[in-house]
């Protein structure tokens, strides 16, 4: 069987090697990009330009972003035909090709993220070394976490307030430095299709703006999810303590505290969205004014095949729905849950409106093709390029972070 | 550079040399920029060579020539004078070491790739004399009654 | 307040510190601005089709997949050949089953998902069939979004894979505007036409020309002006697909219409 057969279904004319041969794996890739970079930019508005109200959020993004970090890559590697020779993208760069900059880009953001996280937690790392050197009798699970800190330590044990300060000098130039280089990392996603001549509904220079806007949109969402959800166990947790512990915070102090944050972020939520519907609504008008040689298929695709997925799904359920939810005066906590979950799936229909709308025309201009998505998967491929393998590239960020969070505590106050 | 702020850049260092050792390794010493540039000509030139050793599977009509004299003067006074022997006859390949390795095709629809009524006015398809094969002789060999080797004369029975 | 002196050794020293990395760029590159000064090649393939002689028989398909080696019942191909009809109701029908690998033996289309339409001779105001292949762009898009340098343009004008170093994104296969290239079912790595270079390179035609009986399709050497090829691409009329893609294809055809995609 070729590879793109078993999902691909053709309709009139295509030429005779036209398959979706990009399939939920690239629908994932641009959009856990986008999570890790909405993420880190959410952490650098409090670091760099000391937005106060989202302190409470910014270092479990900044946490959050590192964990989505490696899966970012993850779906790539589950699309290639060779995986094993992934890594050539670092030895023989051709940077012609917007792919080739993946590599230099991602890792540059890696060791950014990495740096400042190590910053942010170095107290944490050298007290938890310390508390943990100064155990005489280390079981074996101690030894390995003593280890494991001292490490992370990079033998840098000074803690004095001079120390911490050149700490935070640091955060707030590497957030800044990250910025742009999270902007860049999503951009050029979106200048890999963007740039694509041969592809009528890729092409266009409004591409890379317009996956930066969603990817901020979607990371910031994504982080009110995640922030609430992580909130509310806490609370509940803080509710079984509180009797033995009455120093911790209390439910209500905790919840007091969420609603502000969540109502702050909300705000930026906002901002970005109207950009990123803005620019997607241009390149929509744009299309259909203009009216080049591809618009009669295109307009075929968008407004009869695709209309629920672009203008139901997208547009309506998307945008529109929780766009009116955080407007209305007075969000709550549920009502920003709700509304953050239409965010996110709003931004994963665009992303694949955009990659399997794309390929959703042959580029003969003269027949379709229809993505069928392989759900019981019956071999390798149609595991990784099916429903499972895009639900096993959902789930690992969370499982990332869970790991993480032992390691760097995101509630635990350092300052 | 005394201070600790410096030490995450360290391993940065440590990971960029890593990067280079491995590359030294794993990129093939010749690889590097071509005659059409670093756009177009970025590559490793020995598969350039890769690519002239692919075996030869179809080796013309020059080549049956050498043994099968007869048959070739037959056929290139014959309409399917431009025919090559290895459209029918599969591919030289093996042969004549390996006598099997050549498949001769008698299936009606070798024949009715070109023979097939299709009237279409501006193509030279149109001009070919043609067959419904549904309704021509539906259960016999093409060559029962055509010989291919020139079609004006009668077939041989086999 | 700046002194003269100063500013000049401090935009120097910036000018300086900017060239550095450039020409890093340039040394990167030496060959290439060799190669644009002159064009010392002596060859440079091209193909010509004439769409007024295919008469769809498939054969170059046929011989196409067994001589470089793809899987013969696998719905890919290097080359193929599409039908077109154009009928009185100013309709325009177009198929190419199984990229023609076994001619056209019926008047009904190829629409898709197991269905077919019936095209009558007599609706039929023009109909003819256009073969495709590689069109060994000049500017050849495909090469130009490999991210690892596994698909490249030889000096003689041909775009090969390295099937030791492609990974296989699919980045090619999306860049190129003919739908040209798909996945080697055995090798899984970016498969294309490559004018049977196993063979040109031997001094013998590609197997498509020399299972052609029609003479529908012929390769040639544009840099050779007593080559055939060459004599006619100077002084028919010819043409080339989707021009406006900027890829100036290497494909020259005969008797193209408005139609042919």
């Amino acid at each position: 069987m070729v590879h793109g057969e078993a999902w691909t279904l053709k309709e009139f004319f295509t030429y005779p090697n036209e398959y979706i041969y990009w399939t939920i794996q690239i629908v994932m890739y641009p959009f856990m990009t986008g999570l890790v970079a909405g993420a880190f930019v959410l952490s650098s508005l409090y670091h760099v330009f000391g937005v106060k109200e989202l302190k409470g959020i910014a270092r479990f993004s900044l946490v959050f972003s590192f964990a989505l970090l490696p899966v970012a890559m993850l779906p790539l590697m589950l699309h290639l035909q060779q995986p094993q020779r992934g890594i050539e993208v670092m030895m023989t760069p051709h940077f012609t090709s917007a792919i080739a900059a993946f590599g230099i880009v991602f890792s540059t953001y890696a060791m950014i993220v990495a740096s400042e996280l190590w910053f942010v937690y170095r107290k944490h790392f050298v007290e938890s070394a310390l508390a943990l050197r100064s155990i005489p009798q280390r079981s074996l699970g101690q030894n390995l976490g003593h280890l494991l800190f001292s490490a992370l330590t990079l033998g840098a044990m000074d803690i004095s307030e001079h120390a911490i300060e050149a700490d935070e000098r640091a955060v707030k130039k590497l957030a800044g430095a990250g910025i742009p280089v999270a902007c860049f990392l999503h951009g050029y996603a979106g200048f890999i299709f963007g740039s694509v001549k041969a592809n009528a509904l890729w092409m266009t220079p409004l591409m890379p703006v317009i996956f930066i806007c969603s990817a901020v949109v979607s990371g910031i969402a994504l982080c009110i999810l995640v922030y609430t959800v992580t909130m509310e166990i806490r609370k509940f947790l803080a509710a079984r303590k509180k009797a033995n512990y009455p120093e911790l915070p209390s439910p209500e102090e905790l919840k007091s505290a969420e609603v502000h944050v969540v109502t702050m972020t909300a705000k930026y939520l906002l901002m970005f969205m109207v950009a990123a519907i803005t620019l997607e609504l241009l390149d929509l008008i744009f299309r259909g004014y203009t009216a080049v040689k591809s618009w009669d298929i295109l307009r075929a695709v968008i407004y009869e095949r695709d209309f629920v997925n672009i203008f139901v799904v997208q547009y309506g359920l998307g945008n529109l729905l929780p766009f009116i939810m955080f407007l209305i005066p007075g969000v709550t906590i549920r009502r920003a849950v709700v509304g953050s979950c239409l965010v996110l799936m709003g931004v994963f229909m665009m992303r694949w409106n955009v990659v399997i709308g794309g390929q959703a025309f042959s580029s003969s201009l003269a027949g379709f093709m229809h993505y069928k998505m392989p759900i019981i998967p019956d071999s390798v491929e149609t595991f990784k390029e099916g429903l499972f393998g895009a639900l096993t590239v959902a789930v690992v960020p969370f499982c990332i972070f869970y790991v993480l969070n032992k390691v760097m505590p995101v509630f635990k106050e350092t300052h | 550079m005394k201070s600790h702020v410096w030490r995450p850049l360290y391993i940065v260092l440590l990971v960029i040399a890593g990067v280079l050792v491995v590359r030294k390794i794993i990129v093939p010493a010749d690889f590097g920029i071509g005659a059409r540039g670093y756009m177009y000509g970025w590559h490793r030139p020995s598969n350039e060579q890769d690519w002239k050793m692919v075996k030869v599977k179809y080796k013309t009509r020059e080549y049956c020539k050498e043994c099968h004299q007869d048959k070739y003067d037959e056929i290139r006074q014959s309409p399917h004078a431009n025919i090559n022997c290895e459209n029918c006859h599969g591919p030289a390949l093996g042969h004549p070491d390996d006598p099997k390795t050549l498949t001769i095709d008698r299936n009606r629809e070798l024949c009715a790739r070109c023979h097939f009524r299709l009237e279409y006015p501006t193509s030279g398809r149109g001009k070919i004399r043609g067959i419904d094969p549904k309704t021509h002789n539906p259960q016999l060999e093409c060559v029962t009654c055509h010989w291919p080797h020139d079609p004006r004369k009668e077939g041989h029975s086999k | 307040m700046i002194s003269r002196r100063s500013f000049c050794k401090k935009s120097l020293l910036i000018a300086g510190g900017l060239a550095v990395p450039l020409a890093a760029l340039e040394l990167f590159d030496p060959k290439r601005l060799l190669a644009e000064k002159e064009d010392g090649n002596k060859v440079r393939w091209v193909f010509l089709v004439d769409t007024h002689k295919c008469v769809g028989c498939g054969f170059c398909v046929k011989g196409c997949k067994t001589e470089n080696e793809v899987p013969y019942d696998a719905n890919v191909t290097r080359t193929w050949v599409e039908r077109y009809a154009v009928t009185k109701d100013g309709k325009t029908h177009i198929d190419s089953p199984k990229g023609a690998r076994d001619g056209f033996e019926t008047t009904k289309f190829d629409i898709g998902e197991g269905k077919f339409e019936d095209v009558k001779n007599e609706d039929i105001d023009k109909a003819f069939f256009v073969p495709k292949l590689c069109n060994q762009c000049d500017n050849p898009p495909c090469v130009q979004v490999c991210p690892v340098g596994a698909t490249y343009q030889t000096a003689d004008g041909v775009v090969l894979v390295d099937r030791t170093w492609c990974i296989g994104c699919g980045y090619c296969i999306m860049g190129c505007p003919y739908g040209v290239r798909f996945f080697h079912p055995v090798y899984h790595v970016a498969e294309k036409c490559n004018f049977c270079y196993h063979r040109i390179s031997k001094g013998m035609k590609t197997e498509c020309v020399d299972a052609c009986a029609f003479g529908a399709r012929r390769i040639g050497n544009i840099k050779d002006p007593n080559d055939p090829v060459t004599k006619i691409i100077m002084t028919e009329r010819v043409n080339v697909l989707k021009e406006e893609y900027g890829t100036k294809p290497q494909v020259f055809y005969l008797g193209l219409t408005k139609e042919v995609r």
